[in-house]
């Protein structure tokens, strides 16, 4: 990065730190964090909507419909999280590459499962084999948000299911008696009401998904806490910036980096909660009407 | 050496035909002097020169995909990458799941490293890399085996005193001896275990194994694969 850092081995004191936190391998470590911050902006939406879909699934008067969004929630929410990122993550890779075979290699004769091994032909391949790098990071990043919107989306449709429910079915009932139809019931009381009963349970997930981001690096992202532990490991004389073991001073640089993203989220959900309390005819609201008073 | 290099001309040539042929090599890059993330963050040291110089002789074009150990066997059969080329021992266990090409290094010893001389390597905790021949043998020579998923995780268990010595690759400790000024010392003598280092691939995938394999031997032969060694492991380490 700078003009002095050409020779690393002959630096020393202030010179080396400065020049050893702007290596290459520093640089990437920083833009994790975008990674990580990434995951956050597209997880959580993604999970949102996966959530809306299973709790509207959950309460549909089609059977079918019902149990479909039952089964999701029961099945993702009973499996623990790693177990599910695990199997899902080679379930789906394998599953899409599967398909792929099936319509560009309709003539390939080679089983695709040879004991352990999973065989596509070449061209099947996603991303194919010829491709950049970063294409494979970024499939492999799309697998893990996706992956993260399932069993997220799961725990949302249950928080979002109970709010739906815990709206007071007397709103609902002035609605219909001035006419309206159930869908409209829905999109005027019901949806704008239940944001307050679900916010303390979405809060909760967010929180949680903030903390979960390190699961990335088991599904092969290279996020914060992959180049923390590459970074902090003890370095020889093969490195241009040997030193000991460092694992300590960059695994509490995590440790606060965390601190601070839940300690923002913890702000801003707070003041969030305030303006959906405002108004209503629950404790927390009437709580903030006394004390305008 | 006329037939060889005529082969290694022939394959060149019929590599050039299907030159867009890709080969994603996987690898631990943790594991210096054999392979590790440099200050750039591209992989380095002497496998990936090594695996450079082969697929150049072999004319395909190779892609470094670091993946790590724990997994480094089942993402190749799932065909995240093709060859592995990580330092992995050919051994009868591996041989069962991969098909390994010959090997791109020789035999060589592992050692034990501990805080004293007389560090306990036969009855107290020893530590070494999980799914390595080296966790295997400590397992079975009576030792407490504590594993753990980086190589640099083993050293840094001996540093704080979790296990009394580890057990690794003799090139792979060697630095980490020379490097800790007099903190770390070879214990006992070094063992021979495994058949040399070689690159694994998916067993169904001959025809890749049998160009790196020709590719090997011609670097075998015109001493370059010696060159490589001295300059990563030093004058003294074993060569072909």
């Amino acid at each position: 990065m700078f003009n002095f850092c050409a020779d690393p081995k002959s630096l020393e004191g202030f010179s080396w730190l400065l020049c050893y936190l702007t290596s290459v391998k520093h640089i990437s470590f920083y833009w994790s964090f975008l990674t990580v911050l990434v995951l956050l902006a597209v997880a959580a939406p993604s999970a949102l909507l996966f959530g809306f879909g299973g709790a509207l699934a959950a309460r549909s008067h089609i059977p079918p419909l019902r149990w479909l969004g039952k089964l999701y929630t029961a099945m993702v929410r009973g499996v623990p999280d790693i177990v599910f990122f695990m199997f899902f993550i080679i379930a789906l890779d394998q599953g899409i590459e599967w398909m792929k075979h099936q319509i560009v290699c309709p003539d390939w004769t080679e089983p695709i499962r040879q004991g352990l091994e999973f065989r596509v032909c070449p061209q099947a391949k996603v991303p194919l084999g010829s491709s950049p790098q970063i294409w494979h990071q970024v499939y492999g990043f799309a697998l893990a948000v996706f992956t993260f919107a399932i069993v997220f989306g799961a725990f949302a449709a249950n928080v979002l299911y109970g709010a739906m429910n815990a709206v007071p079915r007397a709103q609902l009932e002035t609605a219909e008696s001035y006419g309206m139809t159930p869908r409209q019931v829905f999109r005027r009381i019901l949806l704008p009401q239940m944001w307050t009963y679900a916010l303390p349970g979405l809060s909760n997930l967010w929180m949680i998904l903030i903390k979960s981001t390190p699961l990335l690096f088991l599904l092969g992202v290279k996020d914060i806490v992959y180049w923390a532990r590459e970074l902090g490991s003890a370095k020889t004389q093969a490195y241009a910036y040997p030193h000991p073991d460092w694992r300590l001073w960059y695994f509490l640089f995590l440790l606060v980096a965390y601190l601070c993203m839940t300690r923002v989220s913890e702000t801003l959900l707070a003041r969030l909660a305030r303006r959906l309390n405002h108004g209503q005819a629950t404790a927390a609201g009437e709580a903030m009407r006394r004390a305008t008073q | 050496m006329k037939k060889m290099l005529l082969a290694t001309a022939l394959l060149a040539l019929t590599a050039g035909a299907s030159a867009a042929q890709t080969v994603r090599l996987g690898t631990e890059g943790g594991y210096p002097p054999f392979n590790f993330i440099d200050d750039a963050g591209q992989v380095a040291g002497f496998e990936r020169e090594v695996g450079d110089e082969l697929c150049k002789r072999a004319g395909l074009t190779c892609e470094w995909v670091v993946n790590d150990w724990d997994s480094i066997i089942p993402n190749l059969q799932s065909g995240n990458y093709d060859a592995i080329i990580a330092g992995m021992s050919i051994t009868p266990e591996r041989s069962q799941v991969v098909s390994f090409s010959q090997n791109y290094f020789p035999p060589a010893a592992s050692s034990f490293v501990g805080l004293s001389a007389d560090a306990d390597i036969h009855g107290g905790v020893v530590a070494a890399q999980v799914g390595t021949i080296q966790s295997a043998y400590v397992a079975q020579s009576g030792a407490t085996l504590l594993e753990f998923p980086t190589p640099d995780e083993t050293v840094a268990a001996v540093r704080n005193g979790e296990a009394v010595a580890v057990l690794a690759d003799h090139d792979y400790l060697v630095p980490h001896v020379a490097e800790s000024n007099g903190e770390l010392v070879f214990v006992g003598e070094p063992v021979s275990i495994g058949g040399g280092i070689g690159m694994a691939f998916r067993q169904s995938d001959n025809e890749l194994r049998e160009k790196f394999d020709a590719a090997i031997t011609s670097m075998k032969e015109d001493g370059t694969l010696n060159a490589a060694i001295e300059k990563h492991f030093g004058p003294d380490s074993t060569k072909f």
